[in-house]
């Protein structure tokens, strides 16, 4: 994977008024990048922040503050509407509920051609239909479902209905917001296949968010943990399991049941405190190891890298 | 010991437009005091109306329980009226149920909620009743118990409601708790929580609890034993162990396959082809059979009996059959069960 960074966003905050003088810091200053090709996963409770952050980034809210770069240009600069749906061809977003997100009263067809549509990719009707077809193809489903509204189809089979729509602009970078949450189990592995055998075809970048964290481990090449709208640890995945060094993300990984009863027999569960961090100062977010970021003060910082297993 | 309750021959259909869907179509199993048995299965399995029909809450019309028996310490309660089934309901056989958003009363203070069932079954004053519910709620970790009784639902975050389920669940001391997916709506270190105060309530009160989920990872660990639900169906039932580290049904391991281990992987999840089957005109023979890759010709023709594996551990599949060939389970299914040992393993010394 090559290290080439397609988004980059920095001191990102997303707050939300509530009441007349309440404020809720849904996202409260996020940096992170995203690299060309790779699969970065967002984890969290519900919450946390972590839908907000990827709303924010697409711009379906617009930022507080901060700014997100993508390929190099800051995507909330833009006003002009013509360079707005540029960004848009180029990023798009799959949503979590697979009933909802799609118009109950539009055929497939229209559904997933709407993209199509609005940046006029298609000269004439034939060859709307025909990019349609092949795009329901390439999720899995075939030609007679254009002519079908949505409340025919399965969950999973929505689910790739909404990949099928994100894809028919040809973007590089989509964001995936609980895109499995709503399946079965059998389902979800057959959606997870096909993300992941669309990004090996066509070399996608996805932001994956989600709770799951077997599934995120799975799919994700890197993952950040939020809790409260911050991001308290960023590493390569097997590095966040294996070595996890926030106390939340230790709690969180704790948390997971496994599929193996002997190991639930023998599982302790971590629980987080958040007073139990170094209060000597505000704590930042550091590189504690190669690629591995940890929110914390200097202190803990050293007590991190004493930690660390391994070298 | 004896069953706290047995279920036999158990079919639930529902009466549509476009005709019968058997929702469940034939249905054993037992669960004995102290006992965890866990449902899992796809959605459409059948798992909740099993659940449904013991607690009587199937819809007449359309739904009709067609056939079999629900014997809960011995009496039958398909044969019993609903006057004599609500004085059971609740009382000895409590329910939990999925979503704790729509299950609470939202115009009732939640102390209120919880006091109904007291002062109903087992006639207490209001102000016994207050009483046990402060200790409810502090059995199910909510603080603050005494200003909590006043509030209403949406006071409460969603973890914190489920608890209010789960105390208004336990307000009788239920010998049998049946619960529905009751952490499916819940983060990871709340679902945590709640099975740990399930389990330390279990331990209390021996009752007996079913426990419908998908979640593999939660049924590891909180059941004794597992049923695994196809098409109306239990294909595969056994000691948990038996589910997870001997599975014998096609289904069972397609369940476990498409689970992603901790243990990364970079291969393809084993991800079962296909979709349930449609109940209204349930399949000839194994309803798997389609979706199976190890489905022979007679899973065309003929639908395979409960073979028995060992002395808890049933599956109905024709692999198991002497003339059968002797199969693996695939690839992935196999290192995973490897893997999971070795995994275990550590886990020991840690």
């Amino acid at each position: 994977m090559s290290k080439e960074k397609l988004l980059e966003i920095s001191n990102l905050k997303q707050h939300f008024k509530a009441g007349k003088k309440g404020v809720i810091k849904a996202v409260d200053g996020l940096n992170f990048d995203i690299y060309k090709g790779e699969t970065f996963g967002l984890v969290g409770e519900s919450g946390c922040g972590k839908s907000t952050t990827g709303r924010t980034i697409i711009r379906l809210y617009d930022a507080t503050e901060g700014e997100v770069l993508f390929n190099g240009e800051d995507v909330h600069s833009v006003k002009d509407k013509k360079e707005l749906k540029r960004f848009n061809r180029e990023m798009q977003m799959i949503f979590q509920d697979p009933y909802a997100s799609l118009n109950p009263r539009m055929k497939v067809e229209d559904i997933v051609a709407e993209g199509l549509d609005v940046h006029g990719l298609a000269s004439n009707d034939q060859e709307r239909k025909e990019i349609v077809v092949n795009l329901l193809e390439t999720v899995g489903l075939n030609e007679d479902h254009a002519n079908r509204y949505p409340h025919e189809f399965s969950g999973g089979q929505r689910q790739r209905l909404g990949i099928a729509r994100a894809l028919a602009v040809d973007p590089s970078f989509i964001i995936a917001d609980e895109p499995i949450s709503a399946l079965d189990v059998s389902i979800q592995a057959q959606v997870v296949n096909l993300l992941k055998k669309l990004q090996n075809e066509k070399g996608l970048t996805y932001l994956f968010i989600a709770h799951d964290l077997s599934m995120v481990k799975y799919i994700s090449d890197r993952i950040g943990v939020m809790y409260f709208g911050k991001m308290v640890e960023l590493a390569d995945a097997d590095d966040l399991y294996e070595n996890p060094m926030h106390p939340y993300t230790k709690s969180l990984l704790s948390a997971i049941p496994l599929p193996d009863p002997d190991y639930e027999r023998s599982r302790r569960r971590f629980n987080y405190d958040p007073s139990d961090h170094d209060q000597s100062e505000e704590p930042e977010f550091r590189e504690v190891r190669p690629d591995h970021w940890v929110l914390c003060t200097t202190k803990e910082m050293e007590k991190y890298q004493k930690d660390y297993p391994g070298k | 010991m004896d069953n706290l309750l047995e279920v036999n021959n158990l079919h639930v259909s529902f009466d549509t437009y476009g005709g019968e869907v058997k929702a469940v179509r034939g249905v054993d199993f037992s669960v004995k005091k102290g006992e965890t048995l866990a449902i899992v299965g796809e959605s459409g399995s059948g798992k909740s109306v099993t659940t449904k029909a013991l607690m009587g809450l199937i819809p007449s019309p359309p739904g009709r329980i067609k056939e079999g028996e629900i014997l809960f310490e011995g009496k039958d309660l398909t044969k019993m009226k609903d006057k004599e089934l609500s004085k059971i309901r609740g009382k000895d056989i409590a329910m939990i149920f999925q979503d704790p958003m729509t299950s609470l009363n939202p115009t009732m203070k939640v102390g209120n909620q919880i006091m109904e069932g007291l002062i109903k079954h087992q006639k207490k004053s209001k102000s016994e009743a207050k009483k046990r519910a402060l200790e409810l709620l502090e059995l199910v970790g909510i603080a603050n118990a005494e200003q909590r009784l006043k509030q209403y639902p949406h006071q409460f975050s969603g973890g914190m409601r489920q608890r209010v389920v789960i105390a208004i669940a336990l307000a009788c001391n239920p010998k049998l708790l049946l619960a529905d997916e009751p952490t499916t709506a819940l983060d990871v270190t709340i679902q945590a929580q709640i099975l740990e105060v399930m389990k330390d309530i279990q331990k209390e009160m021996e009752s007996g609890i079913v426990f419908i989920t998908h979640d593999l990872g939660v049924v590891a660990n909180v059941a004794d034993r597992v049923a695994v639900m196809y098409a109306g169906k239990i294909v595969e039932i056994g000691k948990v162990d038996d589910i997870f580290y001997n599975p014998k049904h096609p289904y069972t391991w397609g369940l476990l396959g498409s689970m992603p281990s901790l243990d990364s992987t970079d291969d393809e999840l084993y991800a079962i082809p296909g979709s349930p089957p449609d109940l209204m005109h349930p399949p000839k023979g194994d309803a798997f059979a389609p979706r199976s890759d190890f489905a022979m010709k007679i899973d065309f023709e003929q639908e395979p009996p409960m073979f028995k594996v060992s002395e808890d551990h049933y599956a109905a599949t024709w692999l198991l059959h002497e003339n059968a060939p002797a199969v693996q389970p695939p690839e992935s299914v196999q290192t995973r069960m490897k893997g999971m040992t070795r995994e275990s393993a550590e886990g020991d010394k840690v």
